[in-house]
């Protein structure tokens, strides 16, 4: 399924990942997975939330650059192998992977895999073949 | 050493004379042949007959350098073009460069004035001189090379860069006289002392250094690394390159060739002729230059001149370095630029007014510019890669535009510090005091 991440950029100094934590708490804004990338320079952040307007919002009100993209979400069994069937597939049908992340949800016990890929329908299709 | 004796050392009273002279000759010719200057009097209300004396020269107006820039190309020129044997310019890139273009006449006039300034640092005919300036459009490979030529040194043009050749020449040729801008000759310095060259065992007694602003702590640190004598020349592309004015062996100052280059010190603010051993703005006037005259031009370089005698003999004034600018114009590695280029280049990657910071510092003795740019929405992405593809593409165009390398960062909304609104566009961290 394709879902919305906020991406904020941030510099690679001390208390910057706080500053936007702070923001998205007293907004009472879940985190439900997130990534960080990072360069000797800046950060990117990369979150999943539950309310997406209300965040993008607040953090921008707050002075950050915020962007939001269609990600890919995919549920896998919380077990061994789970990655690895989609990754061939992606290998083989020849799906570019730009970054991924993953979580695990308590609820289920299921683990929810994000993918930016090069072609967003394509690895739809490709998953959704079996 | 003196080269023209009778000039450099003629007594006030007929250096006035000379001056007064060639001024009212000068006027005359650009009243006549310029329509430039003669729509600049007509302004000011003086007529050729208003100038007596040198005197009168505070009667005319200065000419900026945003005139000199809407002059490129011909448009300051009070010869035929068919007079014109040579064109130099400056290195100007966005806004437009300033050119200046020489008859036989002003070549003449520049190997003159460079045969005095090398004379004055020791150069003689039986002198190799390593010539390490650009070559090209910029006034210094030429102007040196000149200048060799009339003093019959033997000069060797091998142009700047490829710093491994240039010590390599030194040795093989054995090279007396290093001319380069002097950060170029502390990054020789560090070169040799890597691949184990020992100044103290080269040939190598003395370097002229001009091109940028340079403190007497350089100086001392040239002087030790290189084991020369370190001299200053100073000049410009719109008088004529360099050869404006050099340091005589006492090291005190610089004489201009006030013969042939009118001094003035003003304050840059109202405009007004300060009295001598005031610090202010230097206003230059070439009284005997041909195709590109340059009347009451204001250098926007901050310095002292001293008419006190010099235990040289010469009798021409004495100027201060380069104490500072008027402006906001940065000199990196003998590059002018101005923060209105790097805006422009930073417009076209941003929609909005682009906030940015330039850092100059010198490491390793050479000048480097770092451009700090806040981030945008346009430039951000949710990929490192492209966020670092977007710094190349600015850092690419910044160095067509400016013929420099910048290190560019994005750095986040805020970190450029704002005093009133205005943030705090640059941050030399060299020092030149």
């Amino acid at each position: 399924m394709v879902i919305k991440q906020i991406s904020v950029f941030i510099e690679n100094k001390k208390g910057r990942l706080a500053d936007v934590t702070n923001v998205l708490a007293n907004e009472n804004i879940n985190i439900k997975a997130l990534s960080l990338a990072d360069t000797s320079d800046f950060g990117i952040l990369r979150m999943i939330v539950d309310e997406i307007e209300k965040a993008i919002y607040s953090l921008k009100q707050a002075g950050f650059i915020v962007k939001e993209t269609d990600v890919l979400a995919v549920e896998v069994e919380d077990k061994p192998g789970g990655l690895n069937s989609i990754l061939q597939k992606f290998k083989e049908y020849n799906i570019d992977i730009a970054y991924m992340y993953a979580f695990v949800e308590s609820l289920n016990s299921n683990a929810l895999l994000v993918f930016k890929v090069s072609d967003i329908d394509k690895a739809i299709k490709v998953l959704n073949q079996e | 050493m003196i080269w023209n004796t009778e000039i450099e050392t003629a007594d006030r009273a007929k250096l006035n004379n000379i001056q007064s002279e060639r001024l009212l000759t000068l006027i005359r010719r650009v009243y006549n042949n310029n329509d430039f200057y003669r729509e600049k009097f007509k302004k000011a209300r003086v007529k050729p007959s208003d100038i007596k004396s040198i005197e009168d020269i505070v009667k005319l107006p200065f000419t900026s350098k945003v005139e000199m820039i809407n002059g490129y190309p011909y448009g300051l020129l009070s010869v035929d073009k068919k007079y014109v044997v040579e064109i130099h310019s400056s290195s100007g890139t966005t806004t437009k460069p300033v050119s200046s273009c020489y008859t036989a006449n002003d070549i003449e006039l520049w190997s003159e004035v460079m045969a005095r300034s090398l004379t004055a640092c020791g150069v003689t005919a039986k002198d190799t001189i390593q010539n390490a300036y650009g070559y090209g459009l910029f006034t210094g490979g030429f102007g040196f090379h000149y200048g060799a030529r009339k003093i019959g040194a033997n000069l060797i043009p091998v142009s700047g860069g490829n710093t491994k050749r240039q010590l390599m020449i030194m040795q093989d040729f054995g090279t007396d006289i290093l001319a380069c801008t002097p950060s170029y000759s502390l990054h020789i310095a560090d070169v040799a002392k890597e691949t184990g060259v020992d100044f103290s065992k080269l040939q190598l007694r003395a370097g002229v250094f001009g091109a940028e602003p340079w403190t007497e702590s350089m100086r001392n640190e040239i002087q030790s690394k290189l084991s020369i004598k370190a001299y200053d020349i100073y000049g410009l592309t719109e008088i004529i390159g360099p050869g404006v004015a050099i340091e005589c062996e006492y090291l005190n100052g610089l004489h201009i060739f006030e013969d042939v280059f009118y001094p003035e010190v003003i304050d840059p603010k109202t405009g007004e002729l300060l009295p001598p051993g005031s610090q202010g703005e230097l206003v230059l006037t070439t009284l005997t230059r041909e195709a590109t005259p340059v009347i009451r031009y204001r250098t926007r370089d901050i310095v002292t001149v001293n008419y006190d005698k010099c235990k040289c003999g010469r009798t021409h004034v004495k100027m201060s370095k380069v104490v500072g600018r008027t402006d906001d114009m940065l000199i990196i590695r003998g590059v002018n630029v101005f923060p209105s280029q790097i805006e422009e280049v930073l417009l076209k990657f941003e929609e909005t007014e682009p906030h940015y910071q330039l850092i100059v510092n010198r490491k390793s003795n050479l000048d480097c510019l770092e451009v700090y740019v806040e981030m945008t929405e346009r430039l951000f992405s949710d990929e490192i890669k492209e966020i670092q593809e977007s710094e190349r593409k600015i850092e690419n165009e910044l160095y067509n535009v400016l013929n420099l390398k910048a290190k560019v960062t994005l750095v986040q909304p805020g970190y450029i510090k704002r005093t009133d609104g205005k943030a705090q566009r640059i941050i030399d961290k060299r020092n030149f005091n």
